[in-house]
């Protein structure tokens, strides 16, 4: 049985359409990413799925609770870590996770427990009475992070887990993310415009563009759509009309200055190429990668850089201004 | 234990956590009310007469209510800054119903006021045994009596002030309707005037200013001096928190993110 089942979910803000007559199914223990740009409606559907807002039309079944008829339930299954820090700063790292236990009714013995043991899982125990205003962007979400799985949750969501945070703790993350999903058979729904954290991570991945699903498979899969290995050639003056004769050659883009190619069996056939294009001033032979799939779905790159605004900036730029 | 109770407990834990390390909010709630009574009560007691009582003692139940007032309406402005800092999702996503996490911000809201006036009530009473304000006389029972009187107050208060800040956005926005709603409040209770005496047009406003019955319990405690007399002063404050109770669970059903 799945432990998410949605249907035609819709969301309207006045003309604007989030999202728009969703589907899917996610399998319990799965870690499914929802993959898509700025704008894609990718938190909005995570916003409707933990019942926080409501949807204006369509519905979806959680751990076999309908978010619209049965939110309070819905609610006792998940667990949520958002994109902005919700961690109250005033109090201490040990105190916002007491605060959370005492929401998720976990009887206070085993409320002790849990803290010890998710502070260790994160690595604060040596901080934990230190108020959350003096962590690190990186600490605090370890520390939601570790909140979020406390109560044992059968559908943990991710919205951006580790935007803004450096390569070593997301490395650390994913890791743990990935264990925990597997050991304790949590379902996990990630939001992330991280190409490299949708591949390594997820089972499967939905492509979501302007509120609908273009794509919706496991990365392997979605890059054997590509059809091949991705050659790109930097060169001046490509012979475009000769590259394109030739048979094991699926798609050509020209952009200033540099060929893209994708080139079934690339290896065997490089040398073939080089010498009909003409004056190469630069190779690369790859894999493709999921940013090829979001551009040949979508038509556009995903810009990784260009986050909602970094997580811990706007934490300093809120703080500046108030 | 019900989840719904350990649920109001985990948001008056927090919220004690919160006035305990911001030790400026009790500072300037102390502070101000007593400025008033000593300067403005001084100053303006020098002036005008008030029968058989001194002006000082006869404004102290109103400054009580004023600091009652204020602080209860402004602590609706912190659902405005949970909002900012995304907190309120972390609550409004566990399990506990909105009903609770308001009854919570509620308690815990009255519990700082409580605070507060208790201490006000300390300083009114040594006050009043050192004759810096003659005629105030303090006694256990009033002490309690009034404690009593203000937590139906400060329970409506704090009710209005989260409704309002549960449907604003900003902190200037919050402002700005809170002091549309506080002055006419505060001016229009007889904290600061008897109000046997008012022009026929300010009469009405004060008669159906809640705040009025409020201030005259507490001066019925303090001083012994009534207009409306205990039975209809707490029939309104009682009345008034039931009705704002009520009124606020709604809010909080229908608040927006």
């Amino acid at each position: 049985m799945p432990i998410i089942e949605i249907k035609n979910l819709t969301k309207k803000y006045r003309d604007i359409t989030a999202v728009d007559q969703l589907n899917l199914q996610i399998e319990e223990g799965e870690i499914f990413g929802l993959l898509g740009p700025n704008g894609a409606g990718k938190t909005t559907t995570l916003m409707m799925l933990t019942t926080l807002i409501k949807p204006s039309s369509g519905t979806a079944k959680v751990n076999g609770f309908d978010i619209v008829k049965n939110p309070d339930k819905v609610r006792s299954s998940i667990g949520m870590v958002f994109q902005d820090p919700s961690s109250d700063d005033t109090l201490t790292g040990y105190e916002n996770l007491k605060l959370h236990g005492m929401l998720y009714n976990i009887p206070p013995v085993e409320r002790e427990k849990r803290i010890k043991e998710v502070l260790e899982l994160v690595e604060l125990t040596g901080r934990k009475n230190e108020l959350v205003k003096n962590y690190s962007g990186g600490m605090r979400r370890r520390l939601e992070l570790g909140r979020g799985l406390m109560h044992y949750p059968k559908v943990l969501f991710l919205d951006e887990p580790t935007l803004g945070l450096d390569p070593q703790t997301r490395d650390h993350l994913w890791r743990y993310i990935e264990d925990l999903a597997r050991r304790m058979h949590i379902s996990v729904i990630i939001t992330t415009h991280y190409m490299e954290e949708a591949d390594m991570l997820c089972d499967r991945v939905a492509i979501i563009d302007s509120g609908k699903i273009v794509a919706l498979d496991a990365p392997s899969k979605l890059k054997e759509i590509i059809g091949g290995d991705v050659v790109t050639i930097k060169i001046k003056e490509p012979k475009i009309d000769l590259i394109k004769q030739l048979p094991y050659i699926s798609k050509v883009d020209v952009k200033d200055g540099i060929v893209s190619l994708t080139v079934a069996n690339a290896s065997e056939h490089l040398a073939e190429i080089l010498q009909t294009i003409g004056q190469v001033d630069s190779v690369e032979v790859r894999q493709p990668t999921l940013s090829d799939v979001f551009l040949h779905y979508t038509g556009r790159e995903i810009r990784e850089d260009s986050a909602e605004g970094g997580w811990a900036d706007r934490v300093i730029n809120f703080r500046s201004k108030h | 234990m019900n989840s719904e109770i350990r649920g109001i407990l985990a948001i008056w834990y927090r919220e004690l956590k919160v006035f305990q390390r911001e030790k400026s909010r009790l500072v300037g709630a102390i502070v101000t009310p007593v400025l008033w009574l000593l300067i403005f009560g001084g100053g303006l007691g020098s002036a005008i007469s008030i029968t058989g009582l001194n002006y000082q003692a006869f404004i102290f139940p109103g400054i009580l209510a004023q600091s009652v007032l204020f602080s209860s309406i402004f602590f609706g402005i912190y659902i405005v800054w949970d909002k900012k800092i995304d907190f309120l999702k972390e609550v409004l996503v566990s399990p506990v119903s909105r009903t609770s996490i308001f009854l919570g911000k509620v308690i815990g809201g009255a519990t700082d006021s409580m605070i507060q006036c208790a201490i006000l009530l300390v300083i009114g009473w040594i006050f009043g045994a050192f004759n810096i304000i003659p005629g105030l006389h303090l006694t256990i029972f009033s002490f309690i009596f009034s404690l009593v009187a203000i937590a139906f107050m400060t329970t409506s208060l704090v009710s209005i002030g989260l409704i309002i800040g549960s449907q604003m956005e900003s902190f200037e926005g919050f402002q700005l309707v809170s002091s549309f709603l506080l002055f006419p409040l505060f001016f229009l209770s007889g904290a600061l005037f008897p109000i046997n005496r008012l022009p026929a047009w300010i009469a009405p406003f004060t008669f159906i200013n809640p705040i009025t019955y409020g201030v005259d319990a507490l001066r019925h405690i303090i001083l012994g001096v009534s207009q409306y007399g205990l039975l209809a002063d707490f029939s309104v404050i009682i009345g008034l928190a039931v009705a704002t109770i009520i009124a606020g669970t709604f809010a909080f059903e229908k608040m927006k993110l």
